[in-house]
């Protein structure tokens, strides 16, 4: 195996250890180390790139990890296609965040911690894209898991960060339940948790069935069902997508990388990876693209209200998530990858681009006070325009082509599902234009609504953060490029290339068809954008207006259809009264604790009685030794 | 003739501790560094059984064997197999970290607790050296009056109650269990040999009764679901250093006779006795984490945490197959390391607040990084994160259950969300939020506090990195057992003619 691809997880774990152990010392220089480890890693990744375009798919372990009977796993390494995208995504886009870092961490307490765990990310999910077995994947899974809970509770004397961070934590660990005894249920079919092993006997699935609850299930939809979970926890989709939106504790930053570009889509990486499990059962297709444009639409029309800037942000993820999903559910997994690939880069810079916002505005989040940035903030603004534009769907730019890509193939599909989520990410493809426009007048255009003191403070980041922003640009405008569809002229290499690992569903429709989709789409993304530009520039009182008339919808929205309150009032209060109340306080301290403490008390209350007996009194003893003569006797005459 | 290190390392420290007593008393300092050189040399002279220890073989090895009490063919039989060499090294280490632990936490009665505690190894020791059963038992009790002292001399405000619950909640089990072993005597031979009462065919009746009266010895110790209520009282009482003992080591020794008697030697009435068993542990699992929310007590909550890990760890013994086997015995070596290190650090934090209620911490992270940062590694390890050594047991064990009764381990998978609940839920009550007033100032680690949670840490990553170095010992050992319990290779073995002549 190449040192370079072990160098790829192997620096940032090297940072991470030094840099936790010793950064405190280095003080305000403690980014360097971090910044070096990633730079060579995305170096290592390129290389690993064009490898895998050379045609050299690497599949080798590295040590065996788990050795227990018949069970054998490795940390091991796969490198095919669809690994040597995902490397490139996480790479750039974590090296892109650590240098933005340097600005908007600037003085902040625990800069060495922050850095540290950034690096403890980027291995972690280096680890899990780079594993060849199932349990490295769950290493990396939870590993990811971990680094967020540390980044989204960075501030952790804020019980809202803290709380934010454990919510995470826990609301994963329901997704991972699934995921976990999918991989038993795999083992015990495979005898393997290698994705080699395991993805050539797939066929095996077909004819096994698996009893439960009485009726016969398929055994591929079970572990189809079951992985899937995992996938619904990390990348929020409903019903536990509850986590990402309270994420935004975390600093900025992490949200652009974390939260938004990388470790969010391990849900999609995942269904990709496991495609030959998943393309078994339509069933589970079905679901995933359903539950993809039911969760698209849900976060969309909760974006659309939000005035927390890093909100919007936070619900349009959940929402292009979902589209990864649907893209994965109609069976064009290559097309879901190639949303997340022109997500991470245009949402990245979203993200960094609220942040650089927020840096300029003294940490403010509140779009309402917010407004006309765009003078101060030139290089933030025409980035920000860019990135907009792109999750927008504008002809050109990145987000256009992968889009397009996956309502093309949720139209094309013949699952039953797929016109449902065609016809919603349309619908949703309106939305994303309104809201990203929304945010971007709120924003930039019109005048400030905030105080005297944030207009005079107003300013540009420095160029440490405003580079990362341009080059991110560049991403947001040209990732889509690799995908051109023919009808454009292009050969839509993308699929092409990942063909060997996701397969490519034959297209049915004619050009015509395709050619009507495409307007259709460009149509809504237009639309959006212009119903965004009237309410919020020509008519700036109306959406006020909108609201007060439509104060239940809007207090609906506002309140995220109170699905938090619904999971305390259903979830977690009752766990914490059942195990208060009746676990311990009926079960544990009545129930099993009277009878440890009623059992001496019984015995002493018998003793006691007994003791009376030895009163010291001879009369006593004699009458006592009398009777019980006469009564051996009895028991003696009558036994004869 | 080898050196018998078995015995070496049984009264090496039982007279180590009793000559802590020729010191005079107020020599605090080097009855002290007394303490903990004996505890040292005894953790170097295990470093000789693990060079030389076979790991290809499940037959008994370092083995001593002398007549104790000829008349009832009492032995002082020694030996010890792939899987009580782990406990052996467990022990040994954890002594070495509470003799640390209790440097400044005991002030009162210096010399005798050091005594105590260093008999208490001796006694551990032998238990997991023990091939006679009789000699077994004699060290099984002597394990309990150690403890009982220390409970009751160095323990906390209601420590009598809770170290008399105790004593008597362990001593009515294993007065069972004493019952069960005369009973073995009269129809296996007589004789007390673990090996030789292993080999023989009993009938199903008997086998139940033996199981029976064993159960309820282990049971206690485990602690089981429902005989488990003696374990919050004695661990929130108890020092320091008794609880993480009490933790690491002795609530092991259940688990261990399960292993080494009731498996082995009443294989039939524990394979019937399977499902029970397993709903008990899940019961255990899913009812420890349950309590574990309604905690207010930090010592408390670590205690029933226990209950819920112990109930993997039966589950997995239950399981009856290689993975299960393997990952529960990997997971009392684990839950020894986690939940000792999670005692250990509780015991530094008391010596600074003197308080356990949770509440009253808070923002611990700011004023004490490096305690907060060993700590979270703690918590991981005992929910179970992927890279720690509580995932590959747990993993294990789900893995056996699966495979035994699938239901058993989708149950007891929930506890892996509950345990991440209680356990962040604590770690941010504690470490996070802001600053209690009274939790500013406080001392930062000592190099003695960092050198006693360091081991721990080492551990804990590299069993979860690395396994294999703990799993390549039980294989052959596991392997026999299982052979043992499913009776192949040993069916239809009659008794030897000599010995089927016997009345």
């Amino acid at each position: 195996m190449p040192a370079s691809l072990l160098a790829i997880p192997l620096l940032p774990l090297a940072s991470f250890v030094i840099t936790l152990l010793v950064g405190r010392r280095w003080g305000t220089r403690a980014h360097w180390l971090p910044i070096v480890a990633v730079l060579f890693s995305f170096g290592c990744a390129l290389a690993a790139f064009f490898r895998v375009r050379s045609g050299v798919i690497i599949n080798q372990d590295v040590y065996t990890w788990i050795l227990s009977g018949n069970l054998v796993v490795s940390f091991g390494f796969l490198v095919d296609q669809l690994t040597a995208v995902m490397l490139i995504v996480v790479t750039s886009v974590s090296a892109l965040v650590h240098i933005y870092s340097v600005g908007y961490m600037k003085g902040e307490e625990g800069y060495y911690r922050f850095f540290a765990y950034l690096s403890l990310f980027t291995f972690s999910m280096l680890m899990l894209v780079l594993g060849n077995n199932f349990l490295q994947l769950f290493f990396g899974w939870e590993a990811v898991g971990l680094s967020s809970y540390l980044l989204i509770g960075f501030y952790f004397n804020k019980q809202s960060a803290a709380d934010a961070g454990k919510k995470a934590f826990i609301v994963n660990r329901f997704g991972d339940f699934g995921f976990l005894i999918g991989l038993l249920l795999v083992f015990t079919l495979f005898g393997s948790l290698h994705y080699q092993e395991v993805f050539s006997r797939v066929s095996e699935l077909e004819m096994q069935k698996i009893t439960l609850f009485g009726s016969q299930i398929n055994a591929a939809t079970l572990i189809a069902l079951l992985l899937f979970c995992g996938a619904i926890g990390k990348s929020a989709q409903i019903p536990l997508h509850v986590w990402l939106p309270d994420a935004m504790e975390g600093p900025t930053p992490v949200s652009a990388l974390i939260h938004a570009a990388t470790m969010v889509t391990a849900g999609v990486f995942l269904v990709a990876r496991c495609n030959p499990i998943f393309s078994l059962s339509p069933v589970v297709l079905n679901l995933i693209t359903v539950l993809g444009a039911v969760t698209a639409l849900f976060a969309a029309t909760i974006a659309l209200v939000q005035t927390d800037i890093k909100r919007v942000v936070a619900y349009s993820t959940v929402s292009q998530l979902a589209y990864m999903f649907i893209g994965c559910g109609v069976g064009a997994y290559s097309a879901g990858i190639f949303h997340l690939f022109t997500h991470a880069y245009f949402k990245a810079l979203l993200f960094l681009g609220c942040g650089s916002v927020i840096l300029g505005m003294h940490h403010e989040q509140d779009l309402r006070a917010m407004g006309g940035l765009k003078r101060q903030m030139p290089v933030t603004y025409v980035t920000f325009l860019l990135a907009s534009l792109s999750i927008a769907g504008v002809p050109g730019l990145a987000g256009f082509f992968s889009k397009d890509e996956i309502l093309l193939m949720a139209f094309n599909t013949d699952l039953a599902a797929g016109k449902f989520a065609w016809a919603i990410g349309t619908l949703v493809a309106f939305m994303t234009a309104f809201y990203s426009f929304r945010l971007l007048f709120l924003v930039f255009h019109g005048d400030f609504r905030g105080s005297e003191e944030q207009r005079h403070h107003l300013h540009e980041s420095p160029p440490v953060v405003t580079w990362p922003l341009m080059l991110l640009a560049i991403g947001a405008v040209t990732a889509g490029w690799f995908g051109v569809p023919a009808l454009l002229g292009g050969d839509n290499h993308w699929a092409h290339f990942l063909e060997p690992v996701l397969g490519h569903p034959h297209v049915q429709v004619s050009a015509a068809t395709e050619a009507l989709l495409m307007g259709g789409s460009i149509l809504a993304g237009v639309c959006g954008i212009g119903l965004a530009y009237f309410l919020y520039r020509m008519r700036p009182h109306l959406p006020g207006l909108l609201a007060e008339r439509l104060a239940s919808v809007h207090r609906l929205l506002l309140n995220k259809y109170y699905i938090d309150e619904l999971y305390d009032i259903l979830l977690v209060r009752p766990a914490l009264a059942a195990s208060r109340k009746v676990v311990l306080g009926i079960v544990d301290l009545v129930c099993i604790e009277g009878v440890v403490n009623g059992l001496p008390r019984i015995i002493a209350l018998v003793a006691e009685r007994l003791r009376r007996l030895q009163d010291g009194q001879v009369s006593h003893y004699l009458a006592w030794m009398g009777g019980g003569a006469l009564a051996l006797a009895a028991v003696l005459l009558i036994g004869l | 003739m080898s050196m018998p290190l078995l015995s070496i390392l049984i009264f090496f420290p039982i007279l180590g501790g009793l000559s802590l007593l020729c010191v005079p008393r107020q020599q605090i300092a080097t009855i002290r560094t007394m303490a903990l050189l004996i505890s040292l040399i005894e953790l170097l002279l295990t470093l000789p059984l693990v060079l030389l220890f076979d790991k290809s073989t499940h037959v008994m090895q370092f083995t001593e064997h002398h007549a104790w009490i000829p008349v009832l063919r009492i032995n002082y039989s020694l030996g010890i197999d792939g899987i009580s060499i782990l406990f052996l090294l467990l022990t040994a280490l954890i002594v070495v970290l509470s003799v640390l632990v209790s440097w400044k936490a005991i002030t009162d009665k210096i010399q005798e607790f050091f005594t105590a505690m260093l008999l208490l190894e001796g006694a551990m020791i032998g238990v997991f050296c023990a091939t006679d059963f009789i000699l077994f038992y004699v060290f099984w009790e002597a394990m309990l009056i150690p403890m009982f002292l220390i409970i009751g001399i160095w323990g906390g405000p209601n420590r009598i109650y809770a170290t008399i619950k105790f004593f008597l909640y362990t001593l009515l089990g294993s007065l069972l269990m004493l019952v069960g072993i005369i009973l073995l005597y009269q129809f296996g031979g007589r004789t007390f040999d673990i090996l030789k009462l292993a080999g023989q065919a009993y009938s199903l009746k008997l086998q139940l009764v033996l199981f029976w009266a064993f159960f309820a010895a282990f049971a206690v110790k485990v602690p089981m679901w429902p005989v488990h209520t003696w374990l919050p009282d004695a661990h929130t009482e108890a020092p320091a250093a008794g609880s993480v003992i009490l933790a690491a080591v002795l609530i092991k020794m259940g688990a261990y006779g399960f292993l080494r008697f009731s498996l082995p030697i009443l294989p039939d009435a524990t394979q019937l006795m399977t499902t029970p068993m397993l709903v008990l542990s899940v019961i255990a699992i899913v009812y420890g984490a349950i309590i574990c929310l309604a905690q207010t007590d930090l010592k408390r909550l670590i205690a029933y945490s226990s209950v819920s890990h112990m109930g993997f760890v039966t589950l997995g013994l239950f399981a009856l197959n290689q993975r299960g086997l393997e990952g529960s015995i990997l997971q009392m070596i684990n839950h020894g390391l986690v939940t000792g290190a999670l005692f250990l650090a509780v015991g530094m934090i008391y010596e600074r607040t003197h308080t356990r209620e949770i509440a009253a911490y808070g923002g611990l992270a700011s004023t004490m990084p490096v305690f907060a940062g060993f700590f979270l590694l703690f918590t991981l390890a005992a929910v179970g994160l992927p890279g720690t050594n509580g995932f590959i047991g747990e993993f294990l064990i789900l893995l056996g259950g699966f495979e035994s009764q699938p239901w058993s381990a989708v149950i007891a998978a929930s506890g892996l969300i509950l345990g991440a609940w209680y356990m962040l839920w604590l770690f941010q009550r504690i470490f996070f939020n802001e600053v209690k007033t009274g939790m500013q100032g406080l001392a930062p680690l000592d190099l003695r506090e960092i050198l006693t949670l360091a081991p721990m840490v080492i551990l804990i990553l590299w069993i979860g990195l690395y396994p294999n170095g703990l799993l390549s010992f039980l294989h052959v050992s596991v392997a026999h057992l299982l052979d043992q319990v499913h009776g192949v290779g040993l069916a239809g073995v009659a008794l030897p003619p000599a010995l089927a002549q016997l009345p």
